[in-house]
């Protein structure tokens, strides 16, 4: 017990983050340690590379996007409270706790999830996947095995059977309904973070 | 009118009933004459020989008259017989379906042991010996390998991969715990209830534990009988239906065990652990035999583009050699034969043709379908014959003993399962998982393999088997339909998987992967990821023939997609009637195609054909409520209500292309026949060709054309250029490719594929055609001549 809790200690703002992340003080600190584990130079905060050196994300179609995922707007450090945040989306949605309002608020909620995910189709955050941010996401997936004729079927098709509104983009409610029958729970949650 | 015809539709059930009662009546009345005249004819037959051998001597003295007519049963009784039995198995599945609402209170497993029972009760009615149909080989050789066959070919795998796991620890630790459970209190049963003279206390330990691994395993035959008219959703269903399938494995093993150690006597430590072990090698190995029949299949089907007639076969010998071969050594054959339908399929799927998987898929059903009604109806007869010794103690027991075990392991492992599960088990889920645990034909069949010698009480098992049998599917079959529908059980949606689902699915996994990657665990996602790139870099190069190795799964789906619209497009708007042809058609053939990435200059299109898209795209919309996936068609139910599910072929770029091509014909035109393949398109095109000069130069004009795409979504795309590009490029490719369908007609055999490139070769020619807009006139007097 002495150990644990003079761990925690080394982690800021420990009991905010369990609060608003919903982790257990064991899975920050795991958390944690994968952290410091990734943050090569010991400067407290992760940068670009940190994370590019990490190996299976150079193969991953859209690694870079995942990485700029974890840096907010403008900054290029991430501190372990972000990263923190960022990969809370991950947790598996306790879902006897549904009764309780806070559901909503906290980051592994299904909507949150896939905000998450939205937001990386949507690069330039205009709230909308557009037909050219569709394109390069398949672009990126699919690779050289296809034409680009192909690539803009399918996307157009894509485009059309969500696009209810008809502004000829997904907007994050379109993008919503389109995976109803996904399971987000299960899809976007990873058992290590439980 | 709609009255009349809802009113036909019944009076024509009726009579269909009718008609088939008859049919069953004649031949039940044909099955007792035949076990008569059976026992009769032999002796006469015999009498005959023996009369023709002296004859032969003095053949010339006595002359017999030339029989005109005459009647040997002997020769053809075996087939005769074979044949009456499927007759009447298919009948009976004819007869449930014609009577109105009883397939919906009773699932056909209850209603074809209950026609077995009426059978068998016939047959002893007259006084014949009842037959032993549920011959052991006869069921483990030929009935049950279809069946599962066609449940392992048409796996669902990613729910089933990704609930393996719980699937194993349900079908292991279940199957050994209900074993032990039964077997052990059934034994202290014996011993303690009941007075030491009576035949119940002498069965031994080991005796009781045989009967509890018989008893205990959960049939894939009932499981799939009953499941399938539920609907129940896909969670569940995968949960029962692999442990059903997987906990074979556990059975074999236990069976084996248990009987061998009852012929010897005695148990020794080094026995047990020999136990244990051997489960591995009879798991592993089957599964180890069906991957390499799989691999093998796979492999021959890469060269099978010549010989596409013989596809389907290869698909059948290669799963049930690996089955047998699987039998020989003892292993589990029923996981050898899901592992080779499993493995095999992705790869045979993209060599063979799209007739052959049809046949495939056909064939799968039909032969499970029937072996399954067989199966049930020969539970009937069997419980017949017997032979039964009914204990009222020791079936009573068995009944409670077997409903308890079930429900406490399954309550049991699923707390212990919801430790480690990401979507956890509800009491709901457990309650349907416990209740849908029903027995079937293997345990009857396994109890029917006993040996007399070794196990004096083998009457009093199968008749406890036949009862614990007849209680799961009777009452448990037909009570769980009201108790899902009360306990509002989520059920299996709609399969409408859209191209969106596909995307999104496809990106969340490579998120998953990312995220994964990042913390450093090596989780679900990392290893499927793995598990693809070595997919694709190594297995489909080997199995896959041609370019078809490359393909993305994504481009496949969407072409299917578009393919299944295109038929449908085809099927339902035959009716969509447009004014008469647009001024742009003629000159269609000299405009110079655009590059595909101005979208404003696409909207010079006329007005007309947008809003004729704009129709053609609700038809599509409304009629994409009906397509099915074809990886979804592991529901026997599902195949025959769906003319759609045929998925993708080698030719799909032409065939879109074509489709697409009919699709804006169509919009041109006021009536068009939609060749499918064409009678008439042909006859009225040859009577237009013979006046249009200009027919024959379009073609050379083609090939210099680059490729367009041509969309069946796009809004704004120019229809008729795209059109003749697309065929230019279309008539290039079928040079280039190999591995696909379309080749000259050097091969006569397969009589669809030269009319094939005739309807290729038909639609230039249709397209020919229309450029000359002819008046409509022209096409209704065609239509006239038309036989």
């Amino acid at each position: 017990m002495g150990s644990s809790s003079s761990s925690r200690n080394k982690i800021p703002n420990a009991q905010e983050l369990m609060d608003q992340t919903g982790f257990s003080s064991a899975h920050l600190l795991r958390l944690y340690d994968r952290f410091e584990c990734l943050d090569r130079d010991n400067r407290g905060y992760l940068s670009p590379d940190d994370f590019e050196a990490v190996g299976g994300l150079a193969m991953n179609p859209i690694g870079g996007r995942i990485i700029d995922a974890f840096f907010s707007s403008g900054q290029d450090t991430v501190d372990f409270s972000s990263f923190v945040r960022i990969l809370a989306h991950f947790r598996p949605t306790d879902r006897n706790r549904n009764k309780e309002g806070t559901q909503q608020e906290l980051p592994n909620s299904r909507t949150r999830k896939l905000k998450f995910a939205f937001q990386l189709y949507d690069l330039d955050r205009d709230g909308k996947i557009s037909r050219e941010e569709l394109l390069q996401v398949l672009r990126a997936m699919l690779g050289l095995q296809v034409t680009e004729e192909q690539l803009q079927s399918i996307a157009e098709r894509a485009i059309q059977e969500a696009d209810l509104d008809k502004d000829d983009a997904i907007s994050f409610d379109e993008f919503k309904k389109s995976l109803e029958k996904v399971d987000i729970d299960t899809k976007m949650s990873i058992g290590f973070l439980k | 009118m709609p009255s009349r015809t809802v009113s036909h539709g019944s009076s024509g059930r009726l009579r269909g009933l009718f008609l088939v009662m008859v049919l069953v009546f004649l031949e039940s009345s044909v099955f007792t004459l035949a076990f008569a005249s059976s026992d009769q004819h032999s002796p006469t037959t015999a009498h005959s020989d023996g009369h023709k051998a002296t004859d032969h001597g003095s053949h010339n003295n006595t002359g017999k008259a030339f029989p005109v007519l005459d009647l040997n049963y002997e020769n053809v009784r075996v087939p005769f017989e074979i044949s009456l039995w499927v007759l009447l198995a298919s009948l009976m599945k004819l007869g449930f379906h014609l009577v109105p609402h009883l397939s919906n209170i009773v699932p056909e497993s209850c209603l074809l042991i209950v026609v077995g029972l009426l059978v068998g009760g016939i047959i002893r009615g007259t006084g014949e010996t009842v037959p032993p149909v549920l011959d052991s080989k006869l069921f483990f050789y030929i009935l049950l390998p279809p069946i599962i066959l066609d449940a392992g070919y048409f796996l669902p795998i990613r729910p089933f991969m990704e609930n393996l796991g719980t699937i194993l620890i349900f079908a292991v630790v279940g199957t050994l715990w209900n074993a032990f459970f039964v077997g052990g209190l059934l034994y202290g049963v014996c011993q303690i209830g009941t007075e030491s003279s009576s035949i119940l206390s002498r069965i031994g330990l080991l005796q009781c534990l045989l009967f509890g691994s018989i008893i205990s395993a959960v049939d894939p035959v009932a499981v799939l009988a009953v499941f399938e008219e539920i609907h129940i959703n896909e969670l569940l269903h995968i949960l029962v239906f692999g442990e059903s399938l997987l906990n074979d494995a556990v059975t074999v093993v236990l069976y084996h065990l248990f009987e061998e150690f009852s012929g010897i006597g005695t148990v020794t430590l080094v026995k047990g652990f020999l136990g244990v072990i051997s489960f591995f090698v009879v798991a592993l190995g089957g599964v180890l035999v069906g991957v390499l029949y799989g691999i093998l299949a796979a492999f021959t089907s890469r060269f099978t583009s010549h010989t596409r007639v013989i596809e389907p076969l290869f698909v059948f010998l290669y799963s049930y050699m690996a089955y047998l071969s699987a039998e020989i050594f003892h292993l589990s054959g029923i996981m050898a034969l899901i592992a080779c339908g499993a493995v095999m399929r992705p790869y045979v799927e993209a060599n063979i043709s799209h007739k052959s998987h049809t046949t495939i898929k056909y064939f799968l059903k039909m032969w499970s379908s029937v072996s399954e009604t067989l199966i049930f109806i020969f539970l009937g007869v069997a419980t017949v014959a017997g032979p039964h010794d009914w204990n009222w103690t020791f079936v009573t027991v068995t009944v409670i003993l077997c409903l308890v075990a079930r429900v406490i392991g399954v309550v049991g492992l699923t707390f212990i399962i919801n430790k480690f599960r990401i979507v956890k088990l509800t009491t709901k889920d457990q309650f349907i998982i416990a209740y849908g645990g029903l027995r079937g034909a293997i345990a009857f069949s396994l109890g029917f393999l006993l040996e007399k010698d070794h196990f004096p009480e083998r009457e009093i098992f199968l008749t406890a088997i036949i009862t614990v049998i007849f209680f799961t599917v009777f009452v448990q079959g037909m009570t769980i339909k009201p108790l899902v529908e009360l306990l509002a059980v989520k059920k299996k949606q709609e399969a409408k998987r859209s191209i969106n689902e596909e995307i999104h699915t496809q990106f969340l996994d490579h998120l998953l992967t990312g995220i994964e990657d990042i913390c450093g665990h090596y989780g679900h996602h990392h290893w499927k990821d793995k598990l693809n790139r070595f997919n694709k870099k190594y297995v489909k190069k080997c199995l896959i023939a041609g370019e078809r190795s490359k393909e993305p799964q994504l481009i496949a789906f969407y072409h299917k997609m578009e393919m299944k619209q295109a038929i449908q497009l085809v099927e339902s708007g035959g009716g969509i009637k447009l004014p008469s042809a647009m001024p742009s058609t003629v000159s269609m053939q000299n405009i110079q195609p655009r590059p595909p990435t101005k979208p404003a200059a696409e909207r010079a299109i006329p007005q007309l054909s947008k809003t004729k898209e704009e129709e053609i795209r609700k038809i599509l919309r409304t009629n994409l409520q009906r397509t099915r996936q074809r990886l979804r068609s592991y529901n026997r139910h599902t195949l025959v209500a769906d003319p759609y599910e045929d998925g993708l072929s080698d030719l799909f770029l032409k065939k879109q292309k074509m489709f697409q091509i009919e699709k804006k014909l169509k919009e041109m035109n006021t009536y068009l026949t939609v060749p499918a393949p064409p009678p008439d398109s042909p006859t009225m095109c040859r009577a237009r060709l013979a006046s249009d000069p200009q027919a024959y130069s379009i073609k050379p004009a083609l090939n210099k054309v680059p490729m367009i795409q041509v969309d069946l979504a796009s809004p704004q795309s120019p229809d008729s250029v795209n059109l003749l590009d697309e065929f230019g490029q279309a008539n290039q490719q079928e040079e280039e490719e190999q591995g696909l369908m379309m080749k000259p007609p050097s091969r006569p055999r397969e009589g669809k594929k030269p009319g094939e490139e005739d309807e290729a070769k038909d639609q230039q020619k249709l397209m020919r055609c229309l450029s000359d807009p002819g008046p409509s006139a022209d096409e209704d007097e065609d239509g006239a001549f038309l036989p």
